[in-house]
């Protein structure tokens, strides 16, 4: 059995410090595997946030060695030797040690209008699965909310909170707008309210997501066209002002009759 | 209005719980323009749904047009092996393909046949391919469907929110609960007309699970507490395919879907042992050779179902009895092979998440090597008993859906059938808790009483200089109920766990917190063992009292089922008022069901 020294990071929002732990290893073992066992004897208020432990839920995002990474998919035995470091996720505001206030994400998910799909035939929607590939590979997103961390119009720029909402929901959108029963318009919203304009594209995003979506590719670039051909395109404008298209907001979009 | 030191919130329905049950019934009573407030313990979109991979089971007939109700009823119920509520089996069979179209205007995207429907896939004990699914992630698409749908109504939630008790009226109603922040350690009272429990499962208080630290039976406990009854609670799923290695992963789930695409279960022999373990109640339909099995894959009428599909309560015994028999894995499991039967690309393409947990967790490439798996536990079928169509329990006010709630599977839950569990009886508590809201029946009081003596509880452990870590508490329960309650039981293994139970709860009250309140993972440990240590008593004492071996509940010296004890659940009640005051036990009968019901059961054989 091999020791490793684990520094990780412990304080809350009026300051902190690394703390150093020496662990010993055992075979096939994750970061969040370590940080449990020295919950579980040196320091029982460590404090993480966790779920699944399987890659699968998101919930234990942090920064291992300077790079986002979920603790429960990073194996011990693949990170370089020496000692290692465990910070929370720098863009979001620390609670404690590890765990970081996220509800920028969740106050942003709030403004976005729903799904907005025509009355469900009898037999419910026929789609096609050439038509809904594209809006599943972007459903796979688990919110570890590791994109919004290492996007530099947020980390680096806090003002820019107010009026930019990061990756995870320029795919939330971009999904809804290729969605096949969709007929909401958010490309204004997204342009205006979401500051998609921000983004210049660096694929910071794309690099760090754990299901490998490829946000900025497949969702970031398609929705910059259609925001541009939406607001610079003469003949696009001129068919808004006359089917005087106008997009509807979130709350009533979500209000319809169950089925 | 209610006087309260602390932070203070009032709902008409207050749901505790942000899984697929809890999120469902929030829709349902919103819809109804009532004030409703949804309690989590975790981030929202993190509930333990995420985990449920294969699919939900709903007979809508596109991949198998033969398939209907009525089958689905009959799965479930000889998947449970008529122990269930048989309302509630018939209420779920029917209702649940309209609950996964309802899905599809909120947003979910399911795969799809080739003529743009649904597609179902086959798992584990149902007769036709009836999962509709999203590749391996299908708990991920529902949580994130209703999330989203609960999000855009503008529903309250509380995030990382424990809730420690239920809070009565003067006349023994339901009227909130009493919880903290995470992030503060603050307490908060919440007063609700309703309050519907949708906390999942228990699992955690087994060394080998895959379930995360919330399914501590929060709800259970405190549905228990309040004065409802649980039963069943000796029915614990052990889903079959879990990893066994390495260690660290012990326990996480293999999705039963890989059986279902085509993967089939090897001891170290080689032999696909599952041909010898076919009970007689499933002869009649399993295949009796590999080569009608494998031609069932294909085509479902030139052969019979392979037995690798038998119900997850039969598979798991089956493994467990070849490892002892010293026919397993180096690490003590068995082994599950899909490399040899399909293709690389259909493998990655249908199983995408799998490939992905062995490839980074396990250095195992699922489309060249076998997987090594065995039995962790997984699901708890039994929990809080309710009436079939309102989930009413036998407190007024309190209602319970999702895995927390009892009932609809019997002694063994079908894979695929809990996320449709969740949103049919989600949508009912909605509805039921919004109408008792609606009749002006609801609690006008808030007993403050019960407030204070749940905080004075909770702060204990910051009280003593010295005494036990709660982490030292947890990994020996753990340990002592996965011995001694685990999935083969003893009379006298289970008289120890009943034994030591007890000794566990002396030392939860001798904690000793280090820290303060603020994001203290020891701190909130501390205040989930008593859940955890209520839960495994009831579930010892119910194993202790069902002498036979049905579904979820296997009996080393009674291995066969007894009809008498088919006949009934075991209840349990307290009236201590605490959280560690004595449990009694009684028979509760199963509702007898309609003739022209068990004719269904019959004519399908």
């Amino acid at each position: 059995m091999t020791n490793v020294t684990m520094r990780v990071w412990r304080g809350d929002s009026s300051g902190g410090d690394f703390e150093n732990y020496s662990v010993s290893l055992n075979e096939g073992e994750v970061v969040l595997d370590i940080i449990h066992r020295i919950q579980a004897t040196e320091a029982p208020d460590l404090a993480c946030r966790w779920n699944c432990k399987a890659g699968k839920c998101g919930s234990c995002s942090a920064e291992i060695n300077g790079k986002p990474r979920l603790m429960c998919m990073t194996r011990m035995d693949q990170l370089p030797e020496g000692p290692v470091t465990v910070t929370p996720m720098k863009t979001f505001p620390i609670i404690r040690d590890l765990v970081t206030d996220v509800s920028f994400n969740f106050k942003m998910a709030e403004k976005i209008p729903a799904l907005l799909p025509p009355p469900m035939p009898e037999d419910g929607y026929r789609m096609f699965q050439e038509d809904v590939d594209r809006g599943q590979e972007f459903r796979k997103c688990i919110e570890c909310f590791m994109c919004q961390d290492v996007c530099h119009v947020i980390r680096d720029h806090e003002d820019n909170k107010q009026h930019y909402a990061g990756p995870r929901f320029f795919i939330r959108i971009a999904e809804l707008e290729m969605h096949p029963l969709d007929t909401n318009d958010r490309r204004q919203f997204v342009r205006e309210e979401m500051g998609l304009g921000y983004c210049n594209i660096t694929k910071c995003c794309t690099e760090v997501c754990p299901e490998h979506i490829k946000i900025t590719d497949n969702a970031i670039i398609p929705l910059k066209e259609r925001v541009v051909d939406a607001n610079y395109d003469p003949v696009a404008w001129l068919g808004r002002k006359i089917r005087r298209k106008t997009k509807k907001s979130a709350i009533e979009a979500a209000v319809q009759p169950a089925p | 209005m209610t006087t309260s030191p602390y932070e203070h919130h009032e709902y008409d329905v207050l749901i505790i719980g942000a899984g697929g049950a809890g999120l469902r019934a929030a829709i349902e009573a919103k819809q109804r323009g009532l004030r409703v407030g949804i309690i989590t313990k975790s981030l929202l979109g993190k509930a333990h749904t995420v985990m449920a991979e294969g699919g939900m089971a709903a007979a809508m007939g596109n991949v198998s047009s033969e398939d209907n109700w009525m089958v689905h009823f009959r799965d479930t119920m000889r998947g449970g092996k008529m122990l269930n509520n048989y309302r509630m089996a018939e209420l779920h069979a029917k209702e649940s393909p309209d609950r996964v179209r309802e899905l599809e205007q909120w947003g979910a995207l399911f795969d799809r046949t080739k003529d743009g429907k649904i597609l179902q896939r086959d798992f584990g004990g149902h007769r036709y391919a009836r999962l509709a699914h999203v590749g391996d992630r299908t708990g991920l698409e529902l949580i994130r469907t209703l999330q989203q749908k609960v999000v855009s109504m503008g529903t309250d939630v509380f995030m990382e929110c424990k809730v420690l008790k239920l809070v009565h009226d003067d006349d023994g109603k339901i009227a909130g609960c009493v919880a903290y922040w995470r992030p503060t350690g603050e307490f908060v009272t919440f007063a609700a007309k309703a309050v519907i429990i949708a906390t999942g499962g228990v699992g955690r208080s087994w060394k080998f699970t895959s379930n995360s630290w919330e399914g501590t039976g929060d709800g259970h406990a405190m549905a228990l507490w309040a004065g409802a009854q649980l039963i069943d609670m000796e029915c614990i799923q052990f889903h079959p395919t879990g990893m066994v290695w390495p260690l660290s992963v012990r326990g996480l789930l293999v999705t039963e879907g890989v059986r279902g695409d085509g993967g089939v279960l090897r001891n170290s022999e080689g032999k696909r042992f599952m041909f010898n373990y076919v009970p007689d109640m499933f002869r009649a339909e399993t295949a009796e050779s590999e080569e009608e099995g494998d031609k069932w894959y294909d085509d479902h009428s030139a052969g019979r179902r392979p037995p690798e599909l038998l119900p997850r309560d039969e598979v798991a015994r089956a493994i467990n009895t070849e490892v002892k028999a010293g026919r397993g894995s180096p690490h003590g499991g068995v082994y599950l092979d899909i490399a040899t039967r399909r293709s690389p690309e259909f493998i990655r393409r249908r199983l995408p998440s799998m490939y992905h947990q062995f490839m980074e967790l396990a250095g195992v490439d699922i489309t060249r090597e076998s997987m090594e798996i065995g039995p962790t536990c997984h699901y708890i079928m039994g929990g809080v008993q309710v009436e079939a169509d309102t989930e009413a329990t036998s407190v007024l006010g309190l209602y319970a859906a999702g895995e927390a709630a009892a009932g609809l599977h019997g002694a063994n839950r079908l894979g695929g059938n809990s996320l449709s569990d969740l949103v049919v009886f989600g949508r009912r508590a909605g509805i039921a808790a919004s109408e008792y809201v609606a009749s002006g029946d609801a609690a006008v009081g808030f007993n403050q009483g019960e407030v204070d003596e749940a905080i004075r509880e909770a702060l204990a452990p910051f009280e003593k200089a010295q005494g036990e870590n709660p982490y030292d508490i947890q990994r020996d329960l753990q340990e002592m109920m996965q011995t001694n309650v685990g999935i083969i039981r003893t009379a006298s293994e289970i008289d120890e766990a009943i034994v030591s139970l007890e000794g566990f709860s002396d030392r939860v009250k001798n904690i000793a917190v280090k820290g303060g309140r603020a994001y203290n993972p020891g701190w909130n440990l501390a205040t989930d063992l008593p859940s955890m240590i209520t839960v495994c008593k009831c579930t010892a004492l119910g194993a202790r009292d069902r002498k036979e071996s049905r579904g979820g509940h296997t009996r080393e010296d009674f291995p066969k089922a007894d009809p008498e004890f088919g006949t009934f659940n075991f209840a349990h009640s307290t009236n201590g008022g605490n959280w560690d005051s004595p449990i009694t036990t009684e028979r509760s009968p199963l509702l007898v069901m309609p003739d022209e019901l068990k004719k269904l059961l019959e004519e399908a054989k």
